[in-house]
């Protein structure tokens, strides 16, 4: 077994230092060395975007990173998102719209809901089909999810709702 | 007959509205309570080896390397399990004659399907689990692979269950008398073969259970991602010796279940069986690959059916032959047989023919074994009987909308039975149907797609009508013996603040159970929803109950909540009576307030009443023993099924160059009988038919002649993706059913039933003008290309 490598990286606006495998990926050492629950795991080889989490605020699957990798960078889960409520007009949209059953799959749609918004990849729902396309989910069918983004920039352009500037990004 | 419960003015009038999920909250918060989250202290981890082949004897397992490796706790083998768990058994007695083999958590002696697990590995963490798992060493010797399902019954065949001297699992015959006749005379005749692929479920979430064994108290925990927590404790209780009260099964949020997650898998009681050789927590998570060798497989039939035909197109009778293979054993406890045998009970149900004949062969072969998923049985059901129509009509230079006006049976034919035996207490086809085509605007479609193809762009048109079964007494799996319950029960009680709890035993899976319960509680009892609480999935909390699957969470556990909360309604109005020396019948609650039920004038708040009860009962007259708390248990009584109907309408184009198919559209008009929560219902629906969509164009387990599963990764077996999925417009038609005073059926398979089939016919559709046709699905466009007659 190889030894533990020292980290030291933000994740959620907070510095953690922790000694990882070098084997360990990020998700795991989310996931279980610091509990962040939130990113859940549904293949493994970077196709389904339960995992993702934001990057230097670019969404990256947490499953095909080490976490050594990530020594000196920006992490952010889905708790940071709620925490700082960058996403709550998101949630908000997502929870009136029953954009999610089984909620499995939710972490990483709103990662890539964060994004597409952030980038304004919103401008028809064939868009928004076409970049939520990394994100599976087995229950809504998608449509609702399409709906909830599509509300949300309707909402954001017409400055119904104030976001949140980054506060550690 | 469609008239609300109440009236929709009413306050706290919440049956009947698109109310929001409370419990979605925290799923979006990232804080879900999932069995994949969950770490307990002392917690192990187990890990499998599995079997490289479909077939072979087990000659030795050497684990001396295993055993000394890092982090290793324990490592079990067949025969250390079968010491403290009885072997399980999946056949039900009203399936006469079926067959299968007894099952341990790991073999002993013969290894049946690739990817079975043959030795447990227990470890402080998964990866050390996993490591240790490599270094066991297992000798095989192969035995012929059992893989095609005509092969199978052929003479000399391998028996992959020798103490059975056969493969085939079961056979049933349903035949109405004088088939052959009626074909040989009628005026047309279509008949086609179809191939139905082998799919899976694929939820979000693999299964994840970790068993909890202490030892000092003989006590059982196990948390577990299941569907059916009570049918878990009364297994494990029995199968591993533990007092049924001394067994608790939690089964927290659960990340996507389908039916998936209500069979019993060999991977889970083997961790429980860890668990109690331990006395300590062990928690096992199949990783995809695992899933997809693991998890119960579906579908998988060979049909070929004929249709016969009047003149005036008068459908007079139709001939079925089914097979089907179930991987190497029937599952446990609802068995294999039943998908096969709900295809051939469902065929040609929406029509009013009455000759029919089918045969279904149950068959082993060695693959992992299929049990119900998500509308057993219905998708195969629909397609053949919806296919079959589509040609005839085809043949007789119908309209498909107008074959189906010809044929259906008519609204007003109710109660009538199938041919197969089913009853039917009251559909709606007519309306359906008549909605769905304006709801396409079937002629403007019709002539758009005439257009468009004469600039050589193809458009297909499909439609398929279905009947669901839904709401299932004991006649399902009670009758066959199966200790599977048809009943709910629910504790619905107030609290000394006069909010409300109710705990109730169908089971949360995202589909929104703990919402429209909350809305049947808050409506009936006349509080707001928001001081409702709805608790699921725990055995130690909630009453025995059949939980959720066969879309009966609506119907039955709806049933109950209703049942029950007028029987606390009742109680708490006695109360209040002797309060304010009034007669209960005289008063009501509305908006959490008692007030006379007549006039609305406000009398005490129900919060009150709740005080004095538990606080102040000397004040109370002393004869009214107030009882805050009712439990209720509620079983489907009159019709064994609630059967549901609609119809699905499907617009795709077809490229014929490349045999790719963009699906542009998609309707569905459906009566799931009274709709509590409508976007709830909408969701389910849409989620129904893109899992259907799936099976149509992309979803298929495929194996190689060796029986080994070639894509079983999410990158090599597809699922929709959001781009490949259309917009899906649905509408209700809601006929209650009268055996329940809440009216409602299930919804949550509709929309699986039928798409396929929809999607089969618009395929079809566009490949006429050509000359092709297609009877298989998924219609990959290789398959596609092949019925263009490409190579």
């Amino acid at each position: 077994m190889t030894d533990k490598m020292p980290v030291t990286l933000t994740i959620n606006g907070e510095v953690v230092s922790r000694h990882v495998s070098p084997r360990d990926t990020l998700a795991d050492f989310l996931r279980q060395d610091l509990q962040l629950t939130g990113t859940h795991l549904g293949c493994e080889m970077g196709a389904c975007g339960a995992c993702l989490v934001l990057l230097d605020d670019k969404p990256i699957h947490a499953c095909l990173m080490f976490a050594v990798q990530t020594d000196g960078m920006t992490i952010e889960t889905i708790e940071g998102l709620n925490d700082r409520g960058t996403i709550a007009d998101i949630q908000e949209a997502f929870h009136q719209r029953n954009a999610l059953q089984c909620g499995f799959c939710t972490a990483g749609v709103l990662v890539t809901a964060y994004h597409l918004l952030k980038m304004n990849l919103t401008d028809s729902r064939e868009h928004i089909r076409d970049e939520l396309s990394g994100n599976y989910c087995r229950c809504t069918g998608y449509e609702a999810i399409v709906d909830a983004i599509e509300a949300v920039a309707r909402d954001r352009r017409a400055g119904l709702v104030s976001v949140r500037e980054d506060v550690d990004a | 007959m469609n008239a609300p419960l109440h009236s929709i003015d009413r306050p706290n009038s919440y049956i009947g509205r698109s109310v929001s999920r409370p419990n979605a909250k925290r799923l979006l918060a990232g804080r879900g309570r999932y069995v994949t989250d969950l770490m307990l202290p002392r917690m192990l981890h187990a890990a499998f080896v599995r079997s490289p082949y479909a077939h072979a004897r087990i000659v030795s397992i050497d684990i001396a390397d295993a055993k000394a490796m890092p982090g290793v706790r324990l490592i079990a083998t067949g025969e250390d399990l079968s010491r403290i768990c009885k072997p399980w058994l999946g056949v039900l007695d009203h399936f006469k004659g079926m067959k299968s083999s007894e099952q341990l958590p790991l073999p002993t002696d013969r290894v049946v399907w690739a990817g079975q697990a043959v030795v447990a590995v227990v470890a402080d963490t998964r990866a050390q689990a996993e490591d240790a798992a490599e270094a066991v060493v297992i000798a095989f010797e192969e035995i012929a692979p059992v893989v095609d399902i005509d092969a199978a019954r052929a003479a000399g065949s391998e028996i992959i269950a020798p103490e059975l001297g056969t493969n085939v699992c079961f056979n049933t015959k349903i035949d109405t008398g004088g088939i052959d006749g009626i074909f040989a005379t009628a005026k047309h005749v279509v008949e086609e073969e179809f191939t139905f692929g082998r799919h899976t479920a694929v939820t979000m979430e693999p299964r994840a259970i970790v068993a909890d064994y202490n030892p000092s108290e003989h006590q059982l925990t196990v948390h577990h991602a299941t569907q059916t927590p009570y049918q878990f404790q009364d297994l494990y209780s029995r199968h591993f010796g533990v007092p049924e009260a001394n067994v608790r099964v939690i089964a927290p949020d659960i990340g996507g279940s389908f039916g998936m997650k209500l069979h019993v898998y060999h991977e889970d009681m083997a961790v429980v069986g860890l668990s109690m050789m331990l006395g300590r927590p062990v928690k096992y998570v199949a990783d995809r690959l695992e899933a997809f060798l693991s998890d119960i497989h579906a579908r998988d039939h060979r049909v070929r059916a004929r249709l016969a035909m009047d003149e005036i197109g008068t459908i007079l009778a139709m001939d079925v032959d089914d097979v089907t293979a179930v991987g190497a054993f029937s599952s446990f406890p609802r068995t294999s047989v039943v998908e096969g045998n709900q295809v051939v009970r469902l065929i040609g149900t929406p029509y009013r023919f009455k000759n029919y004949r089918a045969e279904l062969s149950v068959v082993f072969q060695n693959k992992v074994q299929t049990s119900q998923y998500r509308a057993v049985g219905h998708p195969i059901a629909c397609a053949v009987t919806e296919r079959l129509v589509d040609m005839a009509a085809l043949r007789a230079g119908f309209d498909p909308f107008e074959m189906r006006v010809r044929n259906f049976i008519p609204d007003d034919a109710y109660p009538c039975a199938s041919p197969s035996g089913f009853k039917f207490e009251s559909l709606s086809h007519e309306v359906c149907l008549a909605r769905l085509k304006t709801m396409m605007n079937y002629n403007g479609l019709r002539a758009e797609q005439a257009e468009l193809l004469k600039k050589g762009i193809r458009r297909g048109i499909g439609i398929a009508a279905f009947v669901e079964i839904t709401n299932p007494g004991p006649a399902f799996y009670g009758v066959g013996g199966a200790r599977i319950s048809a009943q709910d029960g629910a504790i619905i009680k107030v609290t000394p603040s006069g909010e409300v709890q109710c705990q109730i035993s169908v089971t949360e899976l995202g589909q929104g159970t703990e919402t429209i319960i909350g809305q049947i509680v808050a409506e009936t009892l006349g509080v707001d929803r928001e001081r409702v609480k709805v608790m699921t999935g725990d055995t130690d909390n909630t009453p025995h109950g059949g939980a959720t699957w066969a879309c009966r969470g609506a119907g039955i556990g709806g049933e109950t909540a209703l049942q029950g909360t007028k029987k606390l309604k009742g109680n708490i109005l006695t109360v209040a009576a002797a309060i304010l020396q009034e007669k209960p019948e005289r008063l009501d609650i509305r908006n959490g307030y008692i007030v006379d039920a007549d006039g609305g004038q406000q009398r005490i708040a129900l919060a009150e009443v709740a005080r004095i009860a538990y606080f102040r009962s000397d004040t109370l007259p002393p004869d009214t023993n107030p009882q805050l708390t009712v439990a209720h248990h509620y079983a489907p009584q009159g019709y064994p099924f609630a059967f549901t109907n609609g119809i699905q309408g499907s617009l795709i184009e077809l490229d014929a160059e490349t045999g790719f198919v963009k699906i542009l559209r998609h309707w569905v008009v459906e009566d799931c009988g009274r709709v509590i929560n409508p976007m709830l219902v909408d969701e389910q629906i849409r989620g129904g038919v893109v899992q259907g969509l799936g099976a149509a164009f992309f979803e298929e387990c495929l194996y190689d002649e060796n029986g080994q599963l070639t894509n079983g990764s999410l990158a090599d077996y597809l699922v929709p993706m959001a781009v490949e999925m259309p917009d899906i417009e649905v509408a209700h038609v809601e006929t209650p059913t009268h055996d329940t005073e809440l009216g409602a059926k299930g919804c949550g398979e509709a929309g699986t039933a039928a798409a396929a089939a929809a999607a089969l016919n618009a395929v079809n559709d566009a490949l006429a003008p050509l000359g092709a046709a297609i009877g298989q699905i998924p219609m990959t466009p290789a398959r596609i290309l092949r019925a263009l007659g490409h190579k």
